[in-house]
């Protein structure tokens, strides 16, 4: 299906620029215009599907749908919420406290939280399309599943106290429904839109992430990850997730990174773990998080999903080499 | 004349949904004051928990997005 954006790379690379394709900057290149090529296509399609047949799954109806359930219902449909509404990170601040007014327990919101920025439709498309299925459904598997572990984490732990005090304070009104235009004229605007803005808000993300990958894919010899990350090697994993925290990204953008990866033979969990690392934890995100969480809970927040993710690295690289 | 809020953190939508509201108003010739409200408190007063949101004479009519400008000139006329 996706033979047609490797043979415009093969003919963009090999015939056009006449580069060989045994050569490093011959195979960078044609990392390069392959992934492009095929992540904006797909990019665009996703996003625009997604668009035509909104759901209008918006922060307010999550909200009201999640607060009062039981635990073993609101964490499940929390993380899993947190995968497919669409929100903008800076938004995260009125949602939490949102959330905490209707009754929300902390750690549900959290774990909405953490498996938002991890996990959504076009990134898990993309990944499969790089990857494969089987990796991007483990993907989608372990950051629930992560989401749900640092939620009840910080439950457990009672950490409401690092809540800023004026948060418990704010009174949320009530706002009207929004009445929604379902004409297809409004639906392709309206999906158009979402083209727009949020190819408009990654694409710088994607193309870095495409750079790299092209880079660790024509230039870095597999030797050198057979070294330094083959599972034998204990440090790999909390070395991935270490170097993940203070990158930022989008996650579709960390992708070519994972491609190029794993076309060298670095183990899977190895990979996943750096990708859940760039994607989940971040210092804008921190920033904006710090107006309703106390400095501790944030340090407490970043230790749990650490510890999260290299069990998740550690689990995939020994049930899947 | 319509007293219109922006609720909104201060985030490049935000912005730009007030400099479109001023300029769909200005092109329909309908008099309007645009406010923007960056009170986190003042925001979820409204029932808003997806910034930029918008509030026409203390009535939230949008959340989340910067709005169409079809939607705009419905709430102006």
């Amino acid at each position: 299906m996706f033979a047609i954006f490797t043979r415009l790379a093969d003919w963009l690379a090999y015939d056009l620029m006449q580069l060989s394709a045994d050569s490093r900057l011959g195979s960078a290149v044609h990392f390069f215009i392959e992934d492009v090529t095929k992540i904006f296509f797909l990019l665009t399609l996703i996003v625009f599907s997604i668009g035509f047949f909104r759901s209008m799954l918006t922060p307010e109806r999550v909200r009201k749908v999640v607060a009062g359930r039981s635990r073993a219902v609101s964490y499940p449909m929390a993380v899993g919420l947190g995968a497919v509404t669409p929100f903008c990170s800076c938004s995260s601040v009125p949602l939490f406290i949102g959330f905490l007014e209707a009754g929300i327990p902390l750690g549900v919101t959290m774990a909405f939280l953490i498996a938002s920025p991890m996990i959504n439709e076009v990134a898990v498309v993309v990944l499969a399309a790089a990857v494969g299925w089987k990796v991007a459904m483990l993907y989608v598997a372990a950051g629930l599943t992560v989401g749900i572990i640092g939620g009840l984490a910080i439950e457990f732990f009672k950490l409401e106290k690092w809540v800023e005090e004026y948060v418990w304070k704010i009174r949320m009104g009530e706002m009207p429904e929004q009445a929604m235009d379902t004409g297809l004229r409004a639906r392709l605007d309206y999906a158009w839109g979402q083209v727009k803005e949020i190819v408009g808000r990654i694409w710088k993300y994607v193309l870095v992430g495409i750079a790299l990958g092209a880079f660790l894919h024509g230039f870095i010899p597999q030797e050198f990850f057979i070294k330094y990350a083959s599972v034998d090697n204990i440090f790999a994993v909390p070395s991935a997730v270490l170097i993940g925290i203070p990158l930022y990204s989008n996650a579709t953008g960390v992708i070519p990174i994972v491609e190029a990866l794993m076309a060298k033979g670095v183990p899977i969990g190895t990979v996943l773990a750096l990708m859940m690392s760039v994607a989940a934890i971040s210092l804008p995100e921190m920033i904006i998080l710090r107006k309703v969480l106390k400095p501790q809970l944030i340090a407490t927040f970043t230790g749990i999903l650490f510890v999260a993710f290299i069990g998740v690295g550690y689990l995939f690289n020994s049930l899947l080499v | 004349m319509k007293t219109i809020k922006v609720l909104g953190s201060g985030c490049k939508k935000c912005a730009t949904t007030a400099d479109l509201i001023a300029s769909k108003a200005a092109e329909m010739g309908v008099e309007v004051a645009i406010e923007k409200v960056t009170d986190m408190g003042a925001i979820m007063g409204y029932g808003v928990m997806s910034t930029p949101g918008v509030v026409i004479d203390e009535v939230a009519v949008h959340s989340g997005s910067v709005p169409t400008a079809a939607a705009i000139e419905g709430w102006l006329s």
